[in-house]
């Protein structure tokens, strides 16, 4: 097993060194440089090639590259451009913001979808089947922009329940942190319990027809038991495999959602450094993201092994 | 043979009656954006001032947006948008995955490993700081919307297409078109090329979809097709400033939008059903 880990976070590391490569060339092609955007219109080629020279934006790109990553190496991930701020300590601030929102929107989302997906198995073909299947299609089908427009225009102003924007650390004010991450956690879980819905009404089915459930209610079980221990448990792997991967689509969707909720997480953090040309920032931003969506993955594949003993690495 | 498999998956596909609804759904939607400027009561770029956020009326059937531009003309147009962003980028995505997938998995070897690294790479990669970081490169344009969707959907099709090439091409009739010498391009247009095709049908109707919500999504955060076009995305966005005074800006955008990608959505799902069963024979 820690062969496996090893062996993975090992195969892991050109697929990071290729995203580092591809978001330094992008961000290197992109119109315009932090210089430009600093100076704008009070620039004089004088002024600009001082602070090329300052930030080491005339060195060749390839040489940029090879002192960004010999510094990564070294756990230094950099200046951002615009702020002076360590991109590290960046990262490090707002990264709690954007895994406090993954988190508890994959809570909502379990636990919408996982008991809506056994509950439409159990039923199938009932109105509770037709209820979670409309739902569940209709949750993927709103994107994470509109589900939280329209639950801004529901619970913040016409019904004002609930604030529409803004953050509160969690250790500031607990109370007022959750009341302020219920709005964005939804948006994002809503469509995580729709994916979660679908898939475990698609593996429970394939379960409880099984040979081993029907020994199991023949031998007396209560209902319960057969449903969660025996049915539940081997629905398990696909449903795991779907939150892993659903993991990594929050991180990726957080961008949206925190720009519309104003919240100061890396996603919002990532799509203001590429308006400014802060290269270092969206280096670090992509890196951290990606490195996540990586141990996540490691993450669902140990789980397997847990979840269920034949397999084996 | 042919003529049995077109008739036989339409009849499937017939018996399904959301996807027939979803289809007919997309149709009405195309004849809306091709006959636009006829059913339009305005032009979208056309202000009118003292209208501004003005509730439905007779005048203005879903109401103004903050410039006195009437809704339901916006939306009409705005379809257009969606469709043509849609269809070309699902387009080039289609083809650049096909072009790669066929690659890795026919050639195999050290094809294989270059394009699925790559494959792996784009999959790591954050999708919309992705797009965002494409779309500050080439521009806000429509055109480069549709570049940059194509390309970030591709890595979809090529990993489907290459699981499906390399299953196809160990099938014993692939070794008898080698065996009378048909050449390997003629071996993957002829025979691998029509065998695969029924998942990336599937998957090309409902990466419509992801289209149509990509292209709101990046009109949305300002970096997707530049106003006033009348993206969809761009609407609810712009609607959102006013909702407490005037929530129609967002609210019509938003139904326009879940109605297309639902429709989309019950299309392919009814076309998964219907290929089901050659899906099965072929895989």
């Amino acid at each position: 097993m820690y062969r496996y880990i090893a062996g993975r976070m090992v195969a892991a590391i050109p697929v990071l060194v290729g995203i580092s490569i591809v978001v330094f060339l992008l961000t290197s092609l992109i119109p315009g440089d932090v210089v430009t955007v600093m100076l704008g219109m009070m620039r004089s080629p004088q002024a600009e090639a001082t602070l090329r020279r300052l930030f080491g934006l005339d060195q060749p790109i390839y040489v940029r590259y090879l002192v960004w990553m010999g510094g990564v190496l070294r756990g230094d991930l950099g200046v951002s451009l615009r702020t002076g701020e360590p991109v590290f300590h960046a990262l490090v601030t707002r990264f709690p913001v954007t895994i406090e929102l993954t988190v508890l929107s994959l809570i909502v989302g379990l636990i919408v979808g996982i008991p809506s997906g056994i509950i439409a198995a159990v039923k199938q073909y009932s109105k509770a089947d037709y209820v979670v299947s409309v739902v569940s299609l209709s949750g993927v089908c709103l994107p994470d922009f509109l589900v939280g427009t329209l639950l801004v225009l529901i619970f913040a102003l016409w019904l004002r329940v609930l604030p529409p924007t803004g953050y509160v650390g969690l250790r500031e004010n607990p109370v007022q942190n959750l009341r302020l991450m219920i709005l964005p956690a939804f948006t994002l879980g809503i469509g995580s319990a729709a994916v979660f819905m679908r898939m475990t009404r698609s593996a429970m089915l394939e379960v409880i027809h099984k040979d081993y459930v029907r020994t199991a209610r023949a031998k007396g079980l209560t209902e319960r038991v057969v449903l969660l221990v025996h049915a539940f448990r081997n629905a398990l792997i696909p449903v795991v495999t779907v939150v892993g991967i659903d993991a990594g689509f929050l991180l990726s969707g957080v961008v949206i959602v925190e720009t519309i909720f104003s919240l100061p997480g890396v996603g919002r953090l990532a799509l203001d450094s590429v308006a400014m040309r802060d290269y270092p920032m969206v280096q670090g931003v992509v890196l951290l993201v990606a490195t996540t969506f990586v141990l996540v993955n490691l993450v669902v594949d140990i789980l397997y092994v847990y979840l269920d003993p034949r397999i084996r690495y | 043979m042919e003529g049995s498999f077109l008739a036989l998956t339409l009849r499937r596909f017939l018996r399904n009656r959301t996807a027939v609804v979803g289809g007919l759904v997309l149709i009405l939607l195309a004849i809306a954006a091709v006959a636009a400027p006829f059913l339009a009561p305005y032009d979208p770029r056309e202000m009118h001032p003292a209208e501004r956020l003005s509730a439905p009326s007779p005048s203005y059937p879903l109401g103004a947006d903050q410039f006195g531009r009437d809704i339901l003309s916006r939306l009409l147009y705005g379809a257009r948008i969606s469709l043509r962003v849609g269809f070309l980028s699902t387009g080039m995505a289609l083809f650049l995955g096909l072009l790669l997938g066929l690659t890795a998995g026919y050639v195999g070897g050290w094809a294989d490993t270059i394009i699925s690294r790559i494959l792996d790479i784009m999959f790591a990669f954050p999708f919309m700081l992705l797009a965002v970081s494409i779309m500050a490169v080439l521009g806000p344009k429509e055109v480069n919307v549709i570049i940059t969707i194509g390309v970030v959907y591709a890595p979809i099709f090529a990993r489907i297409c290459r699981g499906s090439t390399l299953s196809a091409k160990e099938n014993e009739y692939i070794q008898a078109a080698r065996l009378v010498g048909a050449s390997d391009v003629r071996i993957v247009i002829r025979h691998i090329m029509p065998n695969i095709m029924a998942p990336i049908i599937v998957q090309t109707t409902l990466s419509l979809a992801t289209a149509i919500i990509a292209e709101a999504a990046l009109s949305f955060l300002g970096v997707g097709t530049p106003p006033p076009a009348p993206s969809w995305g761009e609407m609810v966005s712009r609607g959102r400033e006013f909702m407490e005074l005037s929530p129609w800006g967002a609210i019509f955008p938003a139904v326009a939008i879940f109605t297309t990608v639902l429709s989309f959505n019950l299309l392919g799902d009814g076309l998964r059903d219907a290929l089901d069963p050659l899906m099965q024979r072929a895989s």
